[in-house]
This record gives C-alpha cells, sequence and structure tokens, in this order.
C-alpha cells in the first residue's frame, strides 16, 4: 500500500487515489494540429521505467488534482505538488 | 531426440540418465539474418517460424534473462478466441487453431486441456449485453453457446446460487474449445522446436540499444557485445516502451502490473474456467489442484513484478463471493506480471516506425493466448516486410487513422 501525500490533505493510503497519467498539453487550435500529432497528444506515451512526473487525482478525498513523483520500478514516492495554472505538461 | 513412449520407457530403464537438453546453448554470431528480442513464446515462436515457414537462415533469439521467465510464466494459462470484433476473433482464433495443433507439431507436449471458458451474467441487463455479444462472435465463427442458470448450474456446482449472492448468476455463455495450456512448456517447447532448426537461443543477452546505418536499424547492442542483423523484430510486453525508447519513437502503450494467484492443491473441484463480467475475476484449476485466479490491473503504471496488497485483496474478495466454499483454503503464492496495455487493449502488429525493426506488442492482459499467431504474424512481417491478412488491422497507424480495434468496450469480458 503507497502513502499518497496529497498536497492538500497530507499523507493518506492509496485506495483513496486514482493514478491520472502522464501530464499531457493539449494542442491548439484544432483547426491546426495534424492527425500525427494530436495521435501523440491522446495516445503516445514515454511510459518511464525509473522516476517520472504523474498527474494523480484524491478522488476519495478532497477531490483535488496534482502532480507526483513516482518510481515506477521500486514504487518509491517522492514529493507532490499543486498544479500551477497553465502548461502542465510537454 | 525425438520424445514418444518408447523413448520414455528406454530412458526410464537407463535411469533417465540418457536425456540429452531441449535446446542447444549456442556461442553467439556477430550477425544475423534475422534477430528477435524477447526469449517469450512470443519471441520463441517467431523464430520458429522464422526459420520452419520461411526458410530464414541465421537466426537467434536474445532474452535478457532466462526464456520464458517473464509474462509467459507469470499468466493464468487461459486460451480462448471468444471475441467481439471480426478482426479480433479472426487473429485469436487462428492462435487457438495453431495451439489446438501445437503437441503434435513441436513433439512437445503443451497439455492444452479444452475445458471449456464460462463467462458469467449477474442481471438482465448483463445478460442482455451477452446476447448481443454471443451473436457477434457467432457472427465472427467462433463457437460460443449461451447458457441457462440452471445449465450453469448443472456444470458448475461450486458457484454461490444463492439469490442473496452479491453477484446472482442470470445465465452466461460459455466457448468449449477455449480452455487452459502449460504455459512453461508453450515457451520450452517452441525453443527445443526452434533449436533443433538452428536457431540460435542466447539467454543472459540484454539489448542495451540499437545500431543504425542512417534512418535504418542494422541490428542491436548488447549487454555481450554488437550483434548485426538484416531484419529485428521485438517482442518484449512490459518492456515494449523501453525498447521503443532506445529506437527514438513512442508507443501508445502504458505498462502495469497484472496479478495472479493460486491456492493450496486440492482435489478436483472446478472442471472448467470461469469469468465474470462484473468483477472481471476468472479462475481455473490447474492440474496440480491448485485454483489458479486473478483479476485486474493493478491501480498505476509498474514495472515492478509484484501486485500490491488492495488489488490483491479485491480479487481474494471477488473470488470467495462467487465462490464460498473456497473460504478455508490457504493463499500458495502470489505475483504479478509486466503488461503492456494499449489504449484499445488490442495487440499492435506491424512494421515500427523505424526501417528494419518489426514490432509484436501491446497484448497487455491477454498474450499467452496470442503467442501462437503472435509469432507467426511478426515472422511473416520480419520474412516479407509486408503485413500479415492477420496483423494489417492491428498496425501502429490505426492510432493516427482512428480505426481503433477498441476490445476494451467491445469483448465486455475480463482480459
Amino acid at each position: 500500500m503507497l502513502s499518497i501525500p496529497c498536497p492538500f490533505c497530507g499523507p493518506r493510503g492509496e485506495h483513496e487515489f486514482q493514478w491520472g497519467g502522464e501530464p499531457v498539453t493539449r494542442p491548439v487550435p484544432a483547426s491546426e494540429v495534424s492527425d500525427a500529432r494530436w495521435a501523440n497528444y491522446l495516445y503516445l506515451r514515454t511510459n518511464t521505467k525509473g522516476r517520472d512526473r504523474e498527474l494523480w487525482c484524491h478522488a476519495g478525498g478532497c477531490g483535488q488534482w496534482f502532480t507526483m513523483e513516482r518510481d515506477t520500478m521500486t514504487h518509491e514516492v517522492f514529493e507532490s505538488a499543486q498544479i500551477s495554472l497553465g502548461r502542465i505538461g510537454a | 531426440m525425438r520424445y514418444s513412449a518408447v523413448q520414455l520407457i528406454r530412458q526410464g530403464l537407463a535411469g533417465h540418465t540418457g536425456w540429452s537438453p531441449a535446446w542447444r546453448t549456442p556461442e553467439l554470431a556477430r550477425g544475423y539474418d534475422a534477430v528477435v528480442i524477447g526469449g517469450g513464446a512470443h519471441g520463441l515462436a517467431a523464430a520458429y517460424y522464422l526459420r520452419k515457414i520461411h526458410k530464414v537462415k541465421r537466426v537467434a533469439v536474445l532474452e535478457r534473462s532466462w526464456i520464458g521467465g517473464g509474462n509467459t510464466g507469470r499468466n493464468t494459462t487461459i486460451v480462448r478466441s471468444n471475441y467481439f470484433f471480426p478482426e479480433s476473433a479472426a487473429l485469436y482464433d487462428f492462435s487457438l487453431r495453431l495451439y489446438e495443433g501445437l503437441s503434435e507439431e513441436l513433439n512437445y507436449n503443451i497439455m492444452l486441456s479444452q475445458r471449456g471458458v464460462l463467462n458469467l451474467a449477474h442481471s438482465e441487463h448483463d445478460m442482455e449485453l451477452m446476447c448481443r455479444s454471443v451473436n457477434a462472435m457467432l457472427l465472427n465463427g467462433i463457437d460460443v453457446e449461451l447458457l441457462s442458470a440452471a445449465q450453469i448450474r448443472r456444470e458448475v456446482q461450486t458457484l454461490n446460487f444463492e439469490r442473496d449472492a452479491r453477484y446472482p448468476i442470470f445465465g452466461g455463455f460459455m466457448q468449449r474449445r477455449g480452455g487452459v495450456a502449460r504455459h512453461d512448456a508453450v515457451a520450452w517447447g517452441y525453443a527445443r522446436a526452434a533449436s533443433d532448426l538452428g536457431v540460435d537461443i542466447v539467454q543472459g543477452c540484454e539489448v542495451t540499444g540499437f545500431l543504425r546505418d542512417g534512418d535504418r536499424i542494422t541490428g542491436v547492442e548488447t549487454s555481450l557485445g554488437p550483434i548485426s542483423a538484416g531484419v529485428t523484430g521485438m517482442s518484449v510486453a512490459g518492456h515494449s516502451g523501453v525498447l521503443a525508447g532506445l529506437a527514438g519513437f513512442r508507443l501508445p502503450i502504458t505498462s502495469y502490473a497484472l496479478q495472479a494467484m493460486v491456492s493450496e492443491p486440492i482435489k478436483p473441484i472446478l472442471n472448467t474456467v470461469v469469468m465474470s463480467t462484473a468483477t472481471g475475476m476468472y479462475v481455473s484449476q490447474s492440474d496440480k489442484g491448485e485454483l489458479v485466479f486473478g483479476q485486474g490491473l493493478d491501480l498505476y503504471p509498474s514495472y515492478a513484478q509484484r501486485g500490491n496488497l488492495p488489488v490483491a485483496q479485491t480479487i481474494v474478495a471477488s473470488m470467495l463471493e462467487m465462490f464460498p466454499s473456497f473460504r478455508r483454503l490457504k493463499l500458495l503464492r502470489q505475483w504479478a506480471g509486466v503488461v503492456d496495455v494499449c489504449w484499445d487493449y488490442s495487440p499492435i502488429i506491424g512494421p515500427a516506425p523505424v526501417d528494419g525493426l518489426f514490432m509484436n506488442c501491446g497484448w497487455g492482459t491477454g498474450g499467452f493466448k496470442g503467442s501462437p499467431v503472435g509469432g507467426w504474424t511478426l515472422a511473416h512481417l520480419m520474412a516479407k516486410g509486408d503485413h500479415h491478412v492477420l496483423s494489417r488491422p492491428f498496425d501502429l497507424g490505426r492510432f493516427t487513422s482512428g480505426r481503433l480495434v477498441d476490445e476494451a468496450a467491445g469483448a465486455g469480458i475480463a482480459h
């Protein structure tokens, strides 16, 4: 069981949380986005083995989204952070 | 050495001291016509068919660890072809047909047991959706049949048929040609047959990079040195994203841990494979008597070959709800494999975005049943440079064109 540090509520058990994927930014304007770029945004993932930055949601708690660094090999959890307005991903 | 009853008696009389190794341990050459990365059942099958069907001369399989030690040795050994979309049904049924002839083809007993795969419906609405799925499967030429609760009760007495059950049983459907096979034997059988045809199976050889000539991949860098290859194929399941990263592209794949577990062995009590649509739980009884069961993915991506506790508890709870009589059994082992899950729960078989490399990946939670066809189509791609008719719908290009084969929603069954 992971102990996940919600930036708003503090550490809680993993069953309160929902993993939200790799942070991505939607390409705009839609009229100028090619099929390849859209597929890159919608489907292609780095799928990192090791330390990675992920989106998480405290779905069973405060309901807030935040980013967290976690190692996908060891499951070690590092720091979490509130999401600032604007771009969150590559 | 050909395996037979006569051979068994002869070796038995000699105290079993005369058996030769099932496959050679060859010296690694510096170059091959075809190199397959990944010594699981898929990769070994690809190497076998490259030699057997396509007569490619120098073929090697490179395995980081030992053959059959990844997901081939970690699955719940279920084979079936009850899929919703015609493309999937064609692919998986071809695989099942290869399985049906595999023991004879490889002269290796894969212990295929076509004891049937039963999927349960727990409400009237489940049953309606199941009728639709079954109709689609019948149109696809798959041997499935709808069963009423009374019919199921005659076949699997141990299920919880109480009216106040959390998941009451309204009916279900059965694919009688489905069942289980011995997973290790599939890897070892392909390895032995491939080795006999001259394929070099190199264990303890990790691919660390790719050799290039301009934009074309011309071989691999390995922990045992560089190896040139006329054509390279990758069949590495959960680590597909890592290899793609080394080759300079990304895939529509996320790697998760998928758990399975076995109970202590007991006398025969369950004569078919049972799956539940509602919980995603599936269970069968192995020839050793253990109940082998599993359910859905762990809740977040992982490259660790172990499952987390909250999901393990859910799996056990689901099984006990459906089979209350298993409540007093001890859990013997629990493990996980790293599975490569695509957004549409269908595999990716086809050319990679770089020349000289072909992919067989994205089988996610259902790779074991696809081992023969995964190998068959990857071998075809590597030998011919173009798609097999079965693999064309599963090209990576479907994620750009939008023509997904969405079995995640379509099949409506546990994978």
